[in-house]
């Protein structure tokens, strides 16, 4: 952990940008948040980096409106509405990037065709089965770190409109518009994403014990 | 007659966008039909609430903190 990335806590340094005075107090909360916004920035921008300036620059945003929150929930939830925009941002301009990736060619939809027979039903061995309670993973670790693994797994640019829509909550609409993509071929990406994504999951948790030993 | 494959498309578009009446019907008899796909469309359900789970709200679990 750099020490750069640590927020401004003492009552010098908060003078030195100006921010408000409870703002050590507010510094101390955010980096609690910190590790966990880090995660979240790291999964969809897959760049340590990038993901450390969009949440030093969110926490910094965060500290200077410091002065509107009392109330260490709603503190978060702002943090966190400020980080999306910043990776939004982020996505934005790499979209104009000659590395961009283009998430349309990621994936065949030929990959997939061994789950179904020839008359487009499923293969006996991969028709879907019972997930059990799947929410109760939700407080297990290590599903998180499955979780995590399988996003990385898709590809970037299918990973990245799947996030967009999911975890950041755009409209197909608006996330079309930043990746400048057809709505169909938004649709046909975001398919592909949650076939991915929901087949890591079958074979690597929920076809192990894990799921249901969680 | 609706096929699995076709159905999958389905069920992640239904997520995104309003289905035309006729393919809502088509879907709703197929997954009538076809256990695969009911729990297809359950687990779509899923994946959305597990991705939502990373923007902490109120409500986040302990394990994310």
């Amino acid at each position: 952990m750099r020490s750069s990335t640590e927020p401004a806590a003492s009552p010098s340094s908060t003078a030195q940008h100006g921010l408000p005075p409870q703002a050590a107090d507010i510094a101390a909360e955010l980096s609690g948040f910190r590790r966990e916004m880090l995660r979240f920035a790291t999964l969809q921008l897959r760049d340590q980096a990038s993901a450390e300036d969009a949440v030093q620059e969110a926490m910094l945003a965060a500290l200077q409106g410091a002065d509107r929150f009392g109330e260490r929930a709603r503190l978060k939830t702002w943090v966190f509405s400020i980080l999306k925009n910043k990776i939004v941002d982020i996505i934005r301009r790499r979209v104009r990037e000659p590395t961009y990736e283009d998430p349309l060619g990621e994936i065949d939809d030929a990959d997939f065709d061994p789950l179904f027979q020839s008359n487009g039903h499923w293969q006996r061995d991969t028709r879907p089965s019972d997930w059990g309670d799947p929410e109760r993973s939700f407080e297990n670790r290590s599903f998180w770190a499955v979780f995590d693994a399988c996003m990385n797994r898709l590809p970037p640019g299918t990973a990245r409109v799947f996030m967009m829509r999911e975890m950041l909550g755009l409209e197909t609409d608006e996330i079309c518009a930043e990746l400048s993509m057809s709505s169909n071929n938004c649709w046909v990406v975001l398919h592909r994403a949650r076939m991915g994504l929901r087949l890591c999951l079958d074979q690597r948790w929920f076809a192990g014990t894990g799921g249901l030993a969680a | 007659m609706m096929n699995c494959k076709q159905a999958t498309r389905l069920m992640s578009e239904e997520m995104d966008h309003d289905l035309a009446a006729g393919e809502r019907l088509a879907l709703r008899l197929h997954t009538l039909l076809c256990s695969g796909c009911a729990r297809y469309r359950e687990q779509m359900a899923f994946l959305r609430q597990a991705s939502r789970q990373q923007v902490p709200d109120d409500d986040t679990p302990q394990s994310l903190r």
